[in-house]
């Protein structure tokens, strides 16, 4: 079928429509720059997870120099709005005419940007999200599995629910309880999905023996959990988790200990993800423990600059005097693969090309190897999901009030080495 | 269910949303101004609030203190050279203006501040309770609750027993047979937007030291603020009080069965009441 955008292909590459009708690019110009578009939430309540990007861009841009690759990034603020995010991406495909996107953090960005570009045929390399909101997330109808359909354009790497499951119980199998698990989850996308009776958490802890206690969803920003700490006390938990807000965190952290509720252990998502947020809670932040997915002692390098990761933390600490965070090591693996990308791509304006030289890919990066073979993720998201490896840690509080992620679960990943081992909350 | 611990909780949790409510109420009371932006002026305190802290190295409750002047000269400033102009026989202008203000706060703030949760701590006072047998009550709500309680009989003896009071009553019931008499509306609005700062940099107090917060978080608690204020009545202080209580008990009790029913069950009181009582409980002025 002969569509809009392909007409306006062939016909830019063999130049006939070039002067009759002066709109259609050139999208044949060998020797210009190559543009890589880059959204991501720049300001709003997201934006703890942007904070490197300046600095990653300035790294890239110096190596891509002394590399010879003519290469401009252009950036774009999601404003932490996923409808912002959809904005910008189109603006970006249409108006700067980019050759590849790249996105990142959370599936309020992620998932926009990748549907606008699977609807434009823009190639995009996507990360920061766990696989399933944004595989499943984008589905035309999330609740059934047959209807679901892989992308052409948009390749992703992070991990999944399964993971989590699998991080949570290995620690928590490190400690003695009586295997009675609370949660915590919101009614928002994420808490949603994490609290689903079927696909979420749920059967999985029950399959590694634990027994989940859900409340139900409640409103984000809420400013009173005692009902919550109530049917936990109720149902004698030991075990604390969920994917909760930063404020809601610290509401229900310090109502727990008000009311005289003690687990011996805490462990969320989200909430404790950037050490600025686990040191509002002073002691209470002591042995909370989270997922992991990257650290400066992940024993990987990067492909750009050979750095090891706690090279790229040092450099990213001494360039803005900010604590390294999480997502440092993917906004940087991002860039690595955007540099490979480019490298191996015969001719980077063939957007089909791109997608495939994407598909190709088999890089070590400084979050560990991305390849899109399929391993660990089911057959339908196959082709578009490949899995970094993911670890568990606590934070430990330092005398001077400063806080240290320490690795304490290595089982679904051994490469990454522990620091210690899992403590239960005073 | 602990009935007794869950309505405790809600009557303590109404105190919050008093103070919440009483800086906006005390506004709407004398010129009928809804500030949208009342909960991003409450961070905005809050992060002053922040910054004494850190900067001087003082106890959050004395650096309220310190903040409470700059925030009564910035409604002050804010009522006479924006507000004041805006207001009028047509209600949407104020609302549009702070609407406006308030997203023009949170950008500041995030350009000032960026997106870090923020906390303002208290030490051991956060997580302090005190045990009464059946219910274990945490220290900081029951001050939240006693700051609720201050501020409305305070605002109370400043309405009814001074002559700020007077011409403030005065003006809100008639504006022009006040200014016949020798008030200036605009300064009186001016006055009582700035002792409304005041009431905002206490409720910061209390919200930054209960959990963390950062620039865009302030409109998120304003409809209860809201509602806590019509529930109330029109001008009615103690009403307010009486209104946070009513959300808050009723936002617990609907938690308590389920908490998918904690944000419901306190809208749905609000509406049973304004069935009830059109004019909210305590209405001090019929217009």
């Amino acid at each position: 079928m002969l569509t809009r955008r392909k007409l306006l292909k062939s016909a830019g590459s063999t130049g006939l429509l070039l002067g009759a009708t002066g709109l259609a690019t050139p999208l044949l110009a060998q020797g210009t720059t190559i543009k890589i578009g880059y959204v991501s939430p720049q300001t709003g309540p997201l934006a703890g997870f942007a904070e490197a990007d300046a600095f990653t861009i300035e790294t890239f841009a110096r190596v891509a120099a002394e590399q010879g690759l003519d290469v401009q990034v252009i950036v774009k603020d999601s404003q932490s709005n996923p409808n912002r995010a959809a904005e910008v991406a189109q603006e970006l495909i249409i108006d700067d005419e980019i050759h590849l996107m790249l996105v990142a953090s959370t599936p309020e960005t992620t998932n926009p940007v990748t549907t606008v570009c699977e609807g434009e045929g823009m190639p995009v390399i996507s990360t920061m999200a766990p696989w399933q909101p944004w595989f499943i997330g984008q589905q035309g109808n999330p609740g059934d599995p047959a209807s679901w359909q892989p992308f052409r354009y948009g390749y992703h790497y992070f991990w999944g629910l399964e993971d989590v499951i699998a991080v949570f119980t290995n620690m928590w199998g490190q400690l003695d309880t009586n295997k009675q698990v609370g949660g915590l989850f919101p009614n928002d996308a994420d808490g949603n999905a994490w609290g689903d009776p079927n696909v979420g958490v749920a059967p999985g802890f029950a399959a590694a023996g634990f027994t989940t206690v859900d409340p139900g969803r409640y409103q984000n920003l809420t400013d009173d959990f005692s009902a919550q700490i109530n049917a936990f006390k109720a149902a004698n938990v030991e075990i604390v988790t969920g994917v909760v807000i930063p404020p809601d965190f610290t509401t229900f952290r310090n109502q727990a200990i008000q009311q005289g509720f003690s687990p011996k252990a805490i462990t969320v998502a989200k909430a404790i993800l950037f050490p600025q947020s686990v040191e509002t809670l002073g002691e209470a932040g002591h042995n909370l423990s989270s997922e992991v997915w990257w650290t400066p002692s992940h024993p990987f390098k990067s492909s750009l600059t050979g750095e090891s990761g706690a090279d790229l933390a040092a450099a990213f600490t001494t360039a803005t005097s900010r604590p390294w965070t999480q997502p440092i090591g993917f906004i940087h693996s991002l860039f690595e693969m955007a540099t490979d990308v480019i490298k191996r791509a015969p001719d980077m304006t063939d957007r089909e090309g791109v997608a495939d030289t994407i598909a190709a890919t088999s890089l070590e990066t400084i979050v560990g190897k991305i390849a899109w073979d399929g391993a660990d993720v089911p057959p339908f998201a196959a082709a578009n999901v490949c899995k970094t490896p993911l670890v568990g840690g606590q934070w430990r509080r330092k005398d001077d009030g400063t806080f240290d992620l320490v690795v304490v679960d290595n089982t679904t990943a051994p490469a990454i080495p522990t620091g210690g081992t899992m403590e239960p909350l005073a | 269910m602990n009935w007794i611990d869950t309505i405790l909780q809600g009557v303590l949790l109404g105190g919050l949303y008093a103070l919440f409510a009483a800086g906006l109420s005390l506004v709407f009371g004398i010129m009928r101004l809804v500030n949208l932006a009342h909960g991003d002026l409450i961070i905005l305190a809050a992060y002053l609030i922040l910054v004494i802290v850190s900067a001087l190295g003082l106890n959050p409750f004395l650096a309220a203190l310190v903040a409470m002047p700059v925030m009564f000269a910035l409604g002050w400033l804010l009522q006479r050279v924006v507000l004041n102009r805006v207001l009028g026989n047509d209600i949407l202008p104020p609302l549009l203006v702070t609407f406006g203000l308030s997203i023009v706060i949170q950008n500041a703030l995030l350009q000032g501040f960026s997106a870090d949760s923020q906390r303002i701590g208290a030490g051991a006072l956060e997580t302090a309770s005190v045990d009464f047998g059946p219910v274990t009550l945490g220290v900081m709500p029951m001050l939240t609750f006693a700051s609720a309680i201050l501020v409305i009989v305070g605002l109370n003896q400043l309405f009814y027993r001074t002559a700020m009071g007077r011409a403030f009553r005065a003006t809100s019931d008639d504006p022009v047979t006040a200014s016949l008499m020798g008030i200036k509306p605009a300064s009186v609005f001016a006055q009582a937007t700035g002792i409304a700062m005041i009431v905002v940099t206490i409720a910061a107090l209390y919200l930054g030291m209960r959990a963390n917060f950062d620039p865009t978080i302030g409109p998120a608690r304003l409809i209860y603020a809201f509602e806590a204020v019509i529930i109330g009545g029109l001008g009615s202080l103690w009403g307010t009080l009486a209104g946070g209580v009513i959300i808050g008990v009723a936002q617990t009790l609907g938690a308590a069965v389920n908490p998918e029913w904690q944000i419901l069950a306190g809208h749905v009181a609000f509406l049973l009441v304004l069935l009830v009582r059109p004019r909210g409980l305590f209405p001090r002025a019929y217009d």
